[in-house]
Parts: structure tokens; sequence; C-alpha cells
């Protein structure tokens, strides 16, 4: 079973995703970072395939794409550091990138290289639904990926209906107008927006993401929500760090436990 | 037939691959872009400022000494005398009429030479509208005399600090703050380049060019189609300008000119027919100067508006299906070409338009041609560049 699938069967609150780009801050960082994330006790991998222009991105994910791929990351490379990694990671992982090295490795064969490896789901920010329905959605399905689209504060009630529609993971609520970044605190609109998309009752169920930084605004997202999705402030982590599986160890757990 | 389909797409070229985040944004653009621009209206208008504010129609040259020299009629197209000096205030005088018809109060843009952030500043302050104009840190340096007058104009300048620092650069940063700001604010994109519609918007307000030509020509020669229309391609809208009304007049031959920077295969280079494959960059499917990985590479040329990785979907469908022959022109040769139209006829052309000229010595044609070439600009802005260059 899919264990995107597999993890919302038995679980729909607080639920913790975290994002960090592939190859940052060292190259072979990759599987030591997962490892410690699965450690924590969260509850959903995110990898970010480093690219050189990342549109959606703020400062903090722009400098680790940068780093990454002066590291020397590549997909290739990445797909190489997942070949054995469920020996070593149980959790769901996501893949996370921008849809050009995709298109550049080949889309039928991502797809079959991430089912080879045991990657559960993708997230394509900017691969649109109608493109996706007509030239990919085959091939997520032929290799069991579950696929994320985005919503946003101002994405129409319609559109999210047809979102939810042809979604089969869960869905990226982005948490304001905004491109990535960690941000102090959740404003009383974006409370609203949250509210206003819980209403809904999707059939999908839905993590929340972009600014989300701490234990409070975690809190605040994931009792709106499925639960929520941490990046910048990771990536902020993992680039201060000294000793980078303690101190993911601990930002982890200050946010889960109680 | 070259035309757009309803998806937005040239052949296989175009689309709209944007995050979800920007999806309202174009949606809002492609449901009212042609209601507004159909409109008498938004015509009335738009006819008016480029009339009475640009200053067109441009006029058709006949460059007797260049058709000496060159051995043909060689017409030149002066969108180098528009006001702002070159064609890119054709698009903007468009997009900021339809700006405020769809009640945006605040512009922003990206710039690679700063002539499209110096035309979106001047329509700015023409309008009384809020301006911020993106621009990579390496162009700030090598365009000076356009950030200031974006300045004087009233626009704030940022600098785009991430990358190669130049046009593509820019463009991912607008497209940022688009993000950021997505109820109040229009994004005036500079060329026929990004997500649909702005291609074929953007191609719709300099289709002016070769609408002019067609009539001038008619009143000059007899006949409204050259043999030839050569235009430089950086995204590709004053090609596209030039192009449009003889897209599907199959006698018309269209020559596109790309920038070569040091080399076509030296590594310094912006010539993305030569070089890219297919790929997607800024929200559309085109083709894109990337590695084996689907990372972008950064492109170079002497020119800052033809510094850019991609070219606009119209252009790689225009190269695919072989309607348009392109051509790539190396720095120096841009540099020599931009000289000798300065000594032959008294016009000193942007550097980017000096790769259009250079491409005559490339071309075989006959004596007999009518040759159009579009000055797309003038070259104060790039005195510097030439002065440093010194071969003169
Ligand atoms: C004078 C001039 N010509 C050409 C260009 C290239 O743009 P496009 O290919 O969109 O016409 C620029 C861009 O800045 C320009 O300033």
């Amino acid at each position: 079973m899919n264990r995107v699938d597999e993890l919302f069967k038995k679980k729909s609150t607080n639920i913790l995703s975290i994002y960090f780009t592939a190859g940052f801050p060292a190259l072979e960082d990759t599987l030591p970072i997962m490892k410690a994330i699965e450690a924590a006790g969260a509850d959903i991998i995110e990898i970010g395939i480093p690219y050189s222009d990342p549109i959606a991105d703020g400062p903090t994910i722009q400098d680790s794409n940068l780093v990454a791929l002066n590291n020397g990351m590549s997909l290739r490379k990445l797909f190489s550091q997942l070949a054995d990694m469920r020996k070593e990671v149980a959790l769901p992982v996501i893949l996370m990138g921008y849809l050009n090295p995709v298109v550049q490795y080949g889309i039928e064969d991502f797809c079959q290289k991430c089912k080879e490896v045991g990657v559960d789901g993708l997230i394509l920010p900017d691969l649109p639904m109608n493109q996706y329905l007509s030239e990919y959605k085959p091939f997520f399905d032929k290799y069991d990926l579950r696929n994320t689209f985005l919503i946003s504060p101002q994405t129409s009630e319609h559109r999210i209906r047809e979102i939810d529609e042809h979604t089969d993971g869960f869905i990226y609520m982005v948490s304001s107008a905004s491109i990535t970044g960690a941000k102090s605190a959740i404003s009383d609109e974006q409370l609203a927006y949250f509210e206003r998309v819980r209403n809904m009752h999707l059939k999908n169920p839905r993590l929340i993401g972009f600014g989300i930084s701490d234990r409070a605004s975690f809190k605040s997202a994931a009792s709106y929500s499925h639960g929520a999705i941490i990046g910048s402030a990771f990536i902020n982590v993992l680039k201060a760090a000294k000793d980078q599986e303690k101190e993911i160890i601990a930002y982890i757990k200050g946010i889960i436990n109680d | 037939m070259i035309k757009v389909d309803e998806n937005g797409f040239y052949g296989k070229f175009g689309g709209a691959f944007i995050p979800e985040m920007l999806y309202p944004n174009i949606e809002e653009l492609r449901e009212n872009y042609l209601p507004i621009i159909n409109s008498s209206e938004f015509q009335k208008e738009f006819r008016y400022l480029l009339k009475d504010y640009v200053g067109r129609p441009t006029p058709l040259f006949l460059a007797e000494r260049m058709s000496e020299k060159y051995k043909a009629k060689i017409y030149l197209k002066r969108e180098d005398l528009c006001h702002t000096g070159a064609h890119k205030v054709n698009n903007t005088v468009g997009q900021i009429i339809l700006a405020k018809k769809l009640g945006k109060k605040r512009i922003i843009a990206e710039t690679g030479a700063g002539q499209h952030g110096v035309a979106t500043a001047t329509v700015c302050a023409l309008m009384g509208m809020d301006c911020t104009v993106y621009m990579g840190a390496v162009d700030i340096e090598r365009q000076k005399p356009n950030v200031e007058r974006m300045r004087i104009l009233g626009a704030k300048v940022v600098p785009a600090t991430s990358g190669s620092q130049t046009l593509k650069d820019a463009t991912n940063e607008a497209m940022r703050q688009w993000i950021n700001n997505p109820v109040d604010t229009h994004y005036i994109i500079g060329s026929v380049v990004g997500p649909h519609p702005y291609p074929e918007m953007v191609a719709t307000f300099q289709s002016v060019i070769s609408e002019e030509i067609k009539a001038q020509l008619l009143e000059k020669e007899g006949r409204e189609n050259p043999d030839l229309v050569i235009a430089c391609v950086g995204g590709g809208s004053n090609a596209a300008g030039s192009f449009y009304h003889y897209y599907n007049e199959p006698s018309v031959r269209l020559i596109a000119v790309e920038a070569a920077g040091l080399g076509v295969f030296s590594g310094k280079s912006a010539a993305t027919t030569s070089l890219g494959k297919l790929g997607i960059l800024h929200g559309s499917r085109t083709l894109l100067m990337q590695t084996e990985d689907g990372q972008v590479v950064e492109p170079h040329s002497i020119s800052a508006g033809l510094d850019y990785p991609g070219i606009g979907p119209v252009h790689a469908h225009l190269f695919d299906t072989g309607r348009g022959e392109f051509i790539a022109v190396e720095d120096e040769d841009a540099m020599v070409a931009g000289i000798e139209l300065s000594r032959l006829e008294g016009i000193i052309p942007a550097i980017e338009t000096a790769h259009a000229f250079s491409a005559l010595n490339q071309l075989s044609y006959n004596a007999s041609d009518i040759i159009v070439i579009n000055v797309s600009g003038r070259g104060d802005k790039d005195l510097e560049t030439y002065i440093k260059w010194g071969n003169y």
C-alpha cells in the first residue's frame, strides 16, 4: 500500500511534514537527514529537487537550491542516494520540485524511478492541472504515485473543488499569498481562510505549508487541518546546525511533543 | 498557420506552467484580455496614445547607403524613434490601459537592458501608477543610464541578486513578487514570454509594427510584402511584432537573429535555437538552454536585452516548423554592425538591434529583394558599452 494512503488512514491530526533540499548543506546529507527526521517522530519526508530558477521560493530555499547545485546535486544523483533508502526509512517520502528537471529526465522514467526507490508521492508546483490530466496522470497512476496540488487564499471555491477531485494524496494549502519563507505568526486573515477551506469538507486531507516555522504556528495551522509542512525554518536549522542529527531531533521534538 | 490555440500553445510550445498561486492572476488576464483589448474604448485610447504619446507611425526609411553596400533594397523600420527609444513602449502602453481596466493599482515589471523598465516606468508616470522594476544586479551595472531614467520617472528599481543576476533572474523575482501581491498588482512582462496569455498579448500589442510596415511598403513600393523581414530576438517581442502580419504570408522570409555571445559553442552565448532543448521557463514550454539535469544555463550576450536563456514560444514554433530562419551573431560582429549603421545612415542602434544588422553578412538573397530590418531601439543606453569596446 502507498505509504501516504497508509499514513492518512491511521492518523488525521497533527501530521508533520518536513521539507529539505536534497544536497544541502552537504551533498551526502540526504539519507542522514531523512533518518533524523524519522527518528524525531515527524510523519512525512518531503525532499526538494534543487533547481536553478525556483520561482515559488523565497531567499532561504533559493539559497539552499543554489548550494545544493554547487555541491553537485542532480536528479540522477538524488535517485542514486535514495536507491537503498527503504532499508532505513519507513516514512512516506514525497519529492517536490519544479517541472523542468523532471521533463529532462523524462516523465515516465522519472515516475518509474520514483516507484523503484520507494517514493510515494510528488509535488510539482508548476505542473498545471490540465497538463497533469492530459500528459502526466497516466504515469503517476501506473507507478502508484500520489499527486498533490497546491491551493492558496486566492484559489476560488470552484477551483478548489476541481483540485480536490483530481488530487489523490493530500491538498497542500499555501498559508498566505506568498512565496516560501519562515514567518513569525499566523494572522486572523489566514485563520479565516483555513476555516473557510475546512468548512468545504473536501475528500482529501489538507496540510498547510509556507511560513510555518515553530510549535505555535504548527499547532495553530494543524488545528484547522490535518497537519502542516515546515520548510524554510527547517532549512535554517540545517544551515546553523553543528551537530546535525541532534539538532534536527531537538527541533522536531520541540514542535510535536507536549 | 501560425496561431495560438485556446490553451495558449503554438504547436507544442507555450501553455501556462505556473504555480497554483499565480493561477487566479493568469486566469483573470486570460478571461479578460481579449474582450478588453477588442473593445472600441480600449482601441481608441491605445491608438490615441500610440499616435500622440509614442509618436507612431514610426517611419519606414529607405537606407540608401546600406542598400548600396549590401546590394538589396533595405528599409529600416524606425522603432528607435518611439518615445523612450525602443519598441518596448508599444507593449507597455497596451498593458497599462489593460491594467487600469482590470482595476489594478500597482505595476511590477522585469527588465534586462532597462528599455522595458523605462517604458514601464514611463507609462506608470503617465497614468499615476505605483511602479517597481526588478533588474539583475549585473544589468544595473551595465545599463546605468536606464536605471537613472527609471528613478527619475518615479519607479523603484530593485536588484535581482540570484543566479546570473540578469534578465532571467529579474523575471524570476518579478514572478515571486506577483505571487506575493496577487490582487492589486499587474505584472507587465516585457517580451513574448511567460505563461499564456502573455506571449500572444504582447505580440498583439507589438503587431502594430508589421501593420505599419504593410501600409508603408504599399505606399512606397506598391506591395505590402517585403522579401525578408529581419529582427533580433531576446525574448522575441520586436521580432514577433515585425513578423506578426507576415506569419501566414509564405513568400516573406522571417529572419530571427539571436545573440551568439563569444561564439555559439563557446559556453558564453545566448543562441537558444542552436543550444536549447524543449523545457519550461517562466511559465511556458519552449526552447531553453539547459544542462542534462534540466538546470537553466546562464546565458551571455554583450547586449543585456538578448541575454536570455529561452525564446518566446511563438519563435520556438517558427524554428520548429521552419517558418522562421534563425541566425546567430557574435558580440564582436554585432558591435561592428552597430558602428557601420552609425556611419552609413547616421543611426546609432541599440546593441540588441545591431545583431539584426550583422545578419546581412550571413544571409543570401537577391539584389532585387526588398529587406525590412527592424531598428528595435536606439543606442544611447549602450554608449558605455560602445566606449568600452572602443573600436571606432
Ligand atoms: C532595443 C532592444 N531591442 C531588442 C530587445 C530584445 O527584446 P525582444 O526580443 O523582446 O524584442 C531589447 C530588450 O531589452 C531592446 O531593448
